[in-house]
């Protein structure tokens, strides 16, 4: 379960996080690669968003530390993520909807000359080139971002994050407000980037899309890691299993009284 | 139908202007037909200088209406910065060292409400409206409810001076005016302005300091005022602890008729400027036209109303508008 830091770009060590008398979050250790895709899966409740909260700085763990290339951090912050490379496309897009579409891809990004004034047309120039190699379609950059489809949305949120120009990039449900081509189009798209050399960690519901892009899965149950497996040596129903609690893994059942119809 | 609903959206951009050039058009009009003064540079120069403390305070109005919040606190602010300008300038201090603390006293109460909006997040109504009356009460207790008049010549300038066929007033109106539209539309603090209407969770995500940038949204409503603050004292010849009462009602209503949003993320200062321009005409309209002022305190409130309605109805479809709609 452990790994030796050979190349980690993010290194998360026994970080715990409750919320009050729950535990989201107990003494989870992980390390993020450069150039894979990692997927965390589990049920709901599982501390999935909690863990990949932590990672973009929006939670602050209670205890633990997350390690950023050669520095560890207690916790981090928005900026502070943001700034060591790690970029999130969040479940809810955090996109402003009354806002068009070049201001949303570079909100807190935007391109300035003569120290004060946003250069728009370099802007606009930049926002075509990246939703050109997202193949995003959007006619017009001056559209609100809440006049836009799903998947159009999606890929706003996603070229903002490689505006920001990092080399982490967190999926949280990128897939589950998707249409079928839309997320095939989404998936296409980790899987380049994580080509292109980028740590991708992708947070899904969905074991046959994750099958599908990921090299490692890591399961967490009841705020814990489950198993840590690789794709290629493990069968989807054997990760259900892990998810749902099955009988054999029976050393942290009855967390705050709800145990999985799996493990009765 | 995607395409009409945009094309509808596209135009809405800019749909309060087109509709407040076009009504000060056709009041230029009627008012012209019914007296001859009213389209002569005198009358002219009369509204201008009527209207600049509105377009002044208003300017920084937009700002804090285009983040989704409210600045009620304006109206005492010109009162107070003002009297902090007497009180310095009767101590024996300089114009100018005067001026600047009657518009630091301003800004530090927008600060200091832009801290509690943002650090404790209450609600801007709630803060702004404790924050009118407490500088109001400053503002008496420092003059003891006694105006305090009587000032050089070099500080009267500011409210009653020449610059070739305008005044001070009226500059200092059109390059705030000027200054705000570049600030709102071209700028960081612009930008952020509008999203902190939007979204403001998604800023914190994108690791923009969310809280400092409302807290500035505050301060230049607060230095707005005061610089409105110069204006009314430098005018009157007079620090009134009563000067812009209910100023800040005027604001929030030139702001919202020129197509501000009230709920925040889209807004502009052109706008703005024009309905301060209308509510002026339609003022010095009613005066010569010799209708009494009642009757007027009545026209600007239907006015407003109907620019209310007009906005609710032409944004009830836009996105972040509660029923947004979106193509499948």
């Amino acid at each position: 379960m452990t790994t030796k830091s050979n190349g980690s770009v993010i290194r998360i060590s026994h970080l715990s996080k409750s919320y009050g008398n729950i535990s989201a979050l107990r003494d989870v250790s992980l390390d993020i690669y450069p150039g894979e895709i990692l997927a965390i899966v589990g049920d709901n409740g599982a501390g999935k968003s909690t863990l990949i909260k932590i990672m973009s700085g929006v939670v602050k763990p209670d205890s633990g530390y997350i390690k950023v290339g050669q520095h560890s951090y207690q916790s981090l912050s928005p900026t502070k993520a943001i700034r060591l490379g790690i970029s999130t496309v969040y479940q809810d897009l955090a996109l402003v909807d009354c806002r068009d579409v070049v201001s949303n891809i570079f909100l807190g990004r935007e391109i300035v000359k003569a120290g004060i004034l946003i250069d728009r047309r370099q802007m606009e120039k930049e926002v075509r080139r990246v939703l050109d190699s997202l193949q995003v379609s959007i006619p017009s950059l001056k559209t609100p971002v809440g006049l836009l489809s799903g998947g159009q949305r999606q890929g706003v949120a996603v070229a903002r994050a490689i505006i920001q120009g990092g080399n982490v990039i967190i999926f949280d449900e990128p897939t589950a407000a998707l249409g079928v081509q839309e997320s095939a189009k989404v998936i296409r798209l980790m899987q380049e980037l994580a080509r292109a050399g980028m740590a991708v960690v992708v947070i899904s519901h969905n074991l046959h899309h994750v099958f599908e892009i990921a090299k490692r899965i890591c399961v967490l149950r009841h705020g814990q890691i489950a198993a840590e497996c690789s794709t290629k040596d493990s069968q989807p129903s054997q990760i259900v299993e892990l998810i749902m609690g099955a009988p054999q893994i029976t050393r942290d059942v009855n967390f705050n009284g709800v145990q999985s119809d799996a493990a009765n | 139908m995607p395409q009409i609903r945009r094309l509808l959206l596209s135009w809405n951009e800019q749909f309060s202007q087109i509709l407040l050039g076009m009504t000060i058009i056709v009041l230029a009009v009627l008012l012209d037909q019914a007296s001859p003064f009213f389209l002569t540079w005198d009358n002219w120069r009369n509204i201008l200088d009527q209207s600049a403390l509105l377009v002044i305070i208003s300017v920084g109005m937009t700002f804090v209406i285009c983040t989704g919040g409210i600045d009620l606190s304006v109206g005492a602010i010109t009162a107070l910065s003002g009297v902090c300008m007497a009180l310095a300038l009767h101590a024996g201090l300089t114009v100018e060292v005067s001026i600047l603390l009657g518009l630091a006293a301003g800004a530090a109460v927008g600060l200091f409400n832009g801290l509690l909006i943002s650090r404790l997040n209450i609600s801007p109504f709630i803060v702004t409206l404790a924050a009118m009356s407490v500088t109001r009460g400053i503002a008496l207790i420092l003059t003891k409810g006694i105006p305090i008049y009587g000032f050089s010549k070099s500080f009267t300038w500011w409210g009653s001076g020449h610059i070739g066929p305008v005044n001070p007033p009226i500059l200092l109106a059109l390059m705030l005016a000027l200054m705000g539209a570049l600030v709102l539309n071209r700028t960081k603090l612009g930008y952020y302005t509008l999203a902190l209407g939007g979204n403001e969770e998604a800023l914190r995500r994108s690791g923009i300091a969310n809280k400092a940038y409302k807290t500035v949204v505050y301060t230049i409503s607060g230095l707005t005022a005061a610089i409105g603050g110069l204006v009314v004292t430098a005018r009157l010849n007079t620090a009134e602890p009563l000067a812009g009462w209910m100023l800040e009602l005027d604001a929030i209503a030139a702001v919202v008729l020129g197509g501000t949003d009230m709920k925040g993320g889209r807004g502009s200062i052109t706008g703005t400027v024009m309905a301060c321009l209308l509510l002026g005409m339609l003022r010095n309209g009613l005066t010569i036209l010799n209708i009494p002022s009642y009757y007027q305190q009545l026209t600007i409130g239907l006015i407003i109303l109907v620019a209310i309605v007009i906005s609710e109805l032409r944004l009830r479809n836009a996105p972040g508008h509660g029923n947004m709609m979106k193509e499948d």
